[in-house]
């Protein structure tokens, strides 16, 4: 193997007349240690359509194999833990929403569910079901999107995107008429929710989810038995069970590796032992089972939110001991995680009973999906490493806080 | 005689009125084809532009909104407004591309296009040459824009441009070959390489039917061929693998901008038009009317229509369906679309054989048995391909 580090390795004088190497090459050597020629490198990003952000994938090609692939990110730090060490807990709440700027209200959660562990809070039941509702609309919405750029990816010309917008718009509108904002919800407070339902709201999100099944038909239809969609798609990218559980994935993409972890179910934290769902398991572990998994749990989310919309009760939606102002957990540490859309978002809080976190810490799903990158893209072509990138589902605000 | 010597003669003769020497230079044939090159050229332009709104409208409400509606209204300025923003931006050229080269290569890929059009009758008398070998010149001249994908890839010195022209060398040779191959079909069954004759062969059949070459079970056939071949031919999805969008950000084109990359974009268009103005010419009966009745509107409408109808077709190709990989690509032309083109000439040479079957139904009979040949390949060849990459649809289980 070639030793990449070395500067003669890396770098080849540029052509005649050139005053800096032209172009970045990896020679090739052959097992007997001549020079073959070169691989070609490949920069992939900041700036590229497909890498979902600014990320940069290093990329070194045989034709359009990939032989060596390093994952660059970091362009998106924002200090997000050390900063909400220097503020009290509530004043990161608005922030946690920046983490994954898909997903706000499950990010909202765990950060919730961590402060509440912390100081002993106890949620409203109302609170409970409001929380749920809103964290399966956001699952909703994120798959269905994750989906759409998993297509775009694909090559598709931003249709099934267009489709999955179109879907996402209602239950943003949705969000908006319930916190404020659409993306940035800031909704959720240590103890239960800021605020109650506005009038009609019930009836709005019920709509909204008698409808929904004919879109994910249409979707199913439309896409998962094209042969293009599959050509593509199956066998591309596959994640072993025994890889997913040592590298600590989770989420849909610990799924389909066929490994049945989901939090609702393990750690049945909210309320969610009093729902009926299903957990969908893939069998391959390649990008077709990671698309086909978030198709059927926004099946599962559905079967979860008719019932919560049936059955929530009136009442407060905040614990009545939870103090907005002045508000210091005693000593201790906790740790709150949810199932959020993309896998396990937990949340590591250290009180020494001032007003801010000794230390604060998010355990973000994004990045450690990504760890494995290299892994899945080995051997794959170059037009396969956009769809492997889509299929493991990144927000790179989450990926780099 | 030289342009130059027939002015000069022109302008010592003076016995002959104005009029008359007007006269004899109009009918001069490098008079005669310059008028024909600028009339092919300015035409193909004004459909550009017709077609590029058309495009952006259509992608937009196959994609549940409403396209380009601000320039104009219902948008019709906005191919306008995209002329002025190309010729307006600033043309960049990479500080070490290879100047000339990347100048060229624009050039070298609008250059044999526009040829190609020349020789594609559009009307009966409207073809600007009339060549006895025209298909022949159609593929030779239309082979150029390799050279000039090749052109602009190497000479931008950018990787993503090196790929992208990669691919599209590969991908033009591969299905340079399946197009040739449902071609010959037709110049085997016509009988002659001139289009104006290919053309001419299909005139009406009997019952006052269209007797175009897609009424065959071999023209069908070499008909879906030839199309498909086609659009990755002209790099439309679902083969625009060249650029690529989503992977190699804009192949060959990466490093284009300004009035080049307009020239770029229009020789692509034209190159639809062309290829798909040789589909139309070969299987389509060309600047034929449908049916007898019809025959009064000018065959150049019939041409435009059924422009109008494939160009569309392939726009909604493009906003339907995801693309291929390079490698699944060059399956799909060498051992799914070659096999297939081959095959057709045994159709095609099977359905000759039979002319002579005279009993009732024979017609019916000899097309069902002809078109049962390729479909029954292609189906058995699709399902073969499928398995062999294990490739189809799945049902998952759920955690008890």
């Amino acid at each position: 193997m070639v030793d990449f580090a070395q500067p003669e390795n890396a770098f080849k004088p540029g052509l005649p007349g050139a005053a800096e190497p032209a172009c970045r090459v990896v020679p090739k050597y052959s097992d007997q240690g001549e020079r073959e020629g070169d691989w070609l490198e490949i920069s992939m990003g900041p700036q590229h359509p497909s890498t979902h952000g600014v990320f940069r994938m290093d990329l070194v090609l045989e034709g359009e194999t990939v032989i060596r692939l390093k994952p660059v990110f970091g362009y998106l730090h924002r200090n997000h833990e050390k900063i909400a060490e220097q503020t009290t807990y509530l004043s990161s709440m608005p922030y946690t929403d920046r983490l994954d700027y898909f997903c706000s209200m499950t990010n909202n959660w765990a950060y919730a569910l961590a402060v509440e562990k912390l100081a002993g809070l106890q949620v409203p039941e109302r609170a409970e079901y409001i929380r749920i509702i809103t964290a399966e609309l956001t699952r909703l919405q994120n798959h269905a999107c994750l989906m759409g750029f998993l297509m775009q990816d694909l090559g598709a010309m931003g249709t099934p995107l267009m489709y999955a917008f179109r879907e996402r718009e209602k239950i943003l509108d949705l969000f908006e008429a319930l916190s404020g904002a659409r993306m940035m919800c800031n909704y959720m407070r240590f103890g239960g929710c800021r605020i109650d339902l506005p009038p009609g709201w019930l009836e709005q999100t019920r709509r909204l989810v008698a409808d929904f099944p004919r879109f994910l038909d249409e979707f199913e239809a439309l896409l998962t038995g094209n042969e293009i969609v599959m050509a593509r798609l199956q066998g591309v990218g596959a994640l072993s069970r025994e890889l997913a559980i040592n590298a600590g994935i989770s989420g849909p993409m610990l799924r389909a590796s066929g490994v049945n972890y989901d939090i609702r179910k393990v750690d049945q934290y909210g309320i969610y032992n009093r729902f009926e769902f299903r957990v969908p398991l893939g069998a391959h572990g390649d990008c077709y089972d990671r698309f086909m998994l978030r198709l059927l749990e926004m099946r599962e989310s559905l079967r979860i939110l008719e019932p919560a919309l049936k059955d929530i009760p009136s009442g407060p939606i905040i614990d009545a001991r939870a103090k907005l102002r002045n508000f210091k957990p005693r000593p201790g540490e906790a740790y709150g995680r949810i199932e959020a859309p993309k896998g396990e978002l937990g949340f590591y809080l250290v009180s020494d009973g001032s007003a801010n976190p000794y230390r604060y810490r998010v355990r973000p799903p994004s990045l450690i999906n990504l760890t494995i990158l290299e892994d899945l893209c080995l051997g794959q072509k170059v037009a396969d490493v956009v769809i492997i990138l889509g299929s493991v589902d990144i927000v790179l605000g989450e990926v780099d806080r | 005689m030289t342009p130059w010597s027939t002015l000069l003669a022109l302008a010592g003769d003076a016995t002959g009125s104005w009029l008359a020497q007007l006269k004899n230079l109009a009918t001069h044939p490098w008079v005669v084809n310059l008028v024909a090159m600028a009339v092919i050229l300015g035409a193909n332009a004004a459909f550009f532009a017709v077609i590029t709104l058309l495009e952006r409208k259509g992608l937009g409400r196959i994609q549940n909104r409403p396209g380009p509606n601000r320039a104009g209204p219902f948008g019709i300025l906005q191919p306008a407004a995209d002329g002025i923003k190309m010729i307006t931006k600033e043309d960049i050229v990479p500080e070490r591309a290879d100047q000339l080269v990347h100048f060229l290569a624009p050039l070298v890929m609008l250059a044999p296009i526009t040829l190609a059009l020349a020789v594609l009758p559009y009307g009966p008398q409207l073809v600007a040459v009339n060549l006895d070998a025209g298909v022949l010149f159609f593929f030779a001249i239309g082979t150029a824009g390799e050279l000039a994908a090749f052109m602009a890839g190497w000479s931008s010195r950018n990787k993503y441009s090196l790929l992208g022209a990669m691919r599209a060398i590969a991908q033009m040779i591969s299905f340079e070959l399946p197009l040739v191959l449902s071609t010959l079909v037709v110049i085997m069954m016509t009988g002659s390489m001139s289009l104006v004759e290919i053309v001419a062969g299909q005139g009406s059949a009997a019952w006052g039917l269209p007797g175009w070459n897609i009424f065959t079970p071999w023209g069908l056939a070499g008909f879906l061929i030839f199309l498909t071949a086609a659009a990755a031919e002209s790099n439309r999805s679902p083969f625009d693998l060249p650029e690529g969008e989503s992977e190699i950000i804009g192949g060959f084109m990466t490093e284009y901008s300004g009035f080049k990359y307009a020239v770029f974009f229009m020789a692509e268009y034209f190159g639809m038009f062309a290829v798909s103005g040789l589909g139309i010419t070969l299987f389509l009966g060309g600047w034929h009317a449908p049916f007898p009745f019809l025959e009064w509107v000018p065959g150049i409408f019939w041409y435009v229509a059924k422009l109008v109808a494939l160009v569309f077709g392939f726009i909604w190709i493009r906003g339907t369906l995801p693309r291929l990989r390079a490698d699944q690509l060059m399956n799909f032309s060498w051992k799914f679309l070659m096999p297939l083109a081959l095959l057709n000439f045994a159709t095609a040479i099977l359905w000759h054989a039979t002319a002579g079957w005279q009993f009732p139904g024979a017609w019916l009979c000899r097309w069902l048995v002809c078109f049962g040949i390729v479909a029954g390949a292609f189906t058995g060849l699709g399902r073969a391909m499928l398995r062999r990459r294990q490739v189809g649809p799945r049902i998952y289980r759920y955690a008890s």
